[in-house]
């Protein structure tokens, strides 16, 4: 069975492009065949989160138009087996697609073989959003625990139903703990009652995510990196597996928070 | 009861909670699509209506987009809440 999960946020700079990464490369790690594709035209950006932006040739935008066949423009992932990335074009604009072509293309990766095709939307909700979600099964709606990413996750949300992708799960990124425990951001809670859609994960912030992008090697496969443990759940959870969701209770406690404790009630 | 708090100046609500208030608050208008003009459009014409069968107070009434728990307790639902205090009745012609 053959699967297109698009991941969307409105909001740019949340984090869609690194889940994607994440999500491919973990999925390839377990030994799906995966496809990734940049559905972000113009704006190219998997390719070197990926490690892999000496390697294109052909693009998504040259599929669609018919300048190279589909195996052609898939790029072969460096590390993992069954891996392959669809790069977006970067000298052209959103308008050089249209939806029934992005459904057409995901037809035709559902045909490859693939297990699992992965899109990355680009921000926004124009022509960009509207050709990504085209050919997609269903959707993964990141957003961070910040008023302005929550509000526009509620609208994507909202945009994704009336285009009949209904019950879209939710990823919450970059979960300042600290924060949190300070009373100084929502919670997942607070994200998930406002947002009212099923949690899919929590991605805690983490230094290993910026390191990881530096070296063009998604931080999922990193067994130190507590961002990578969680994308890892997330990964088993889309395969559907049923996986708690990470307790962030290990941090370390300082000493004035075990007085503190002492005092409570 | 945090022992701790008596010493903390003052509790303002921490920036998380403030946060998720704000949300609340603008998603509710953001899920009607209702523009700050149609609500002023609506609210002259209720007036308009009211106007015909009462004699309302036109500076305390309070109409907003607001929500509600649904009935099928599947979260919350947008409310038209619209407070119309009515000074006298107009005598209306039956027939």
């Amino acid at each position: 069975m053959s699967e297109v999960i698009v991941i969307t946020s409105g909001k740019g700079g949340v984090g869609k492009t690194t889940t994607s990464a994440n999500l491919g490369c973990g999925l390839a790690i377990q030994g799906k065949k995966v496809a990734l594709v940049d559905a972000d035209i113009g704006l190219r950006n998997l390719d070197v989160v990926m490690g892999l932006e000496n390697r294109i040739v052909y693009d998504l935008v040259d599929v669609v138009e018919g300048n190279c066949r589909l195996k052609q423009a898939l790029i072969k992932d460096k590390r993992y087996e069954g891996l392959f990335l669809l790069p977006a074009a970067q000298t052209r604009d959103k308008d050089a697609v249209s939806p029934e072509q992005m459904q057409k293309l995901c037809e035709n990766l559902k045909e490859e073989g693939f297990d699992y095709i992965l899109i990355d939307c680009p921000a926004g909700i124009e022509q960009g959003f509207k050709n990504a979600i085209a050919g997609a099964d269903r959707a993964v709606v990141v957003t961070t625990p910040e008023v302005s990413a929550v509000r526009d996750a509620d609208r994507i949300i909202g945009l994704l139903e009336a285009n009949g992708l209904n019950n879209p799960t939710l990823i919450v990124n970059r979960l300042r703990i600290d924060l949190v425990k300070r009373g100084e951001m929502m919670n997942i809670e607070d994200v998930t009652e406002i947002l009212a859609v099923d949690i899919l994960g929590v991605v805690p912030d983490d230094e290993t995510i910026v390191i990881a992008t530096n070296k063009g090697e998604p931080a999922v496969s990193n067994e130190e990196s507590r961002a990578g443990q969680a994308y890892r759940n997330i990964v088993r959870r889309i395969m559907g597996e049923d996986v708690p969701l990470m307790t962030f209770e290990e941090e370390p406690e300082t000493f004035m928070d075990k007085l503190k404790k002492l005092f409570r009630r | 009861m945090d022992f701790f708090s008596f010493f903390k100046k003052k509790s303002a609500p921490p920036s998380g909670s403030v946060a998720k208030d704000r949300l609340k608050l603008v998603l509710v208008h953001d899920r009607v699509n209702c523009s700050s003009q149609v609500l002023e459009m609506l609210k002259t014409d209720i007036i308009k209506v009211i106007s015909n069968y009462m004699e309302i107070d036109d500076e305390e009434l309070d109409i907003q987009i607001t929500q509600t728990e649904s009935d099928d307790k599947n979260g919350t639902v947008p409310v038209l809440y619209a407070n119309i205090p009515i000074k006298s009745m107009r005598k209306v012609n039956q027939d």
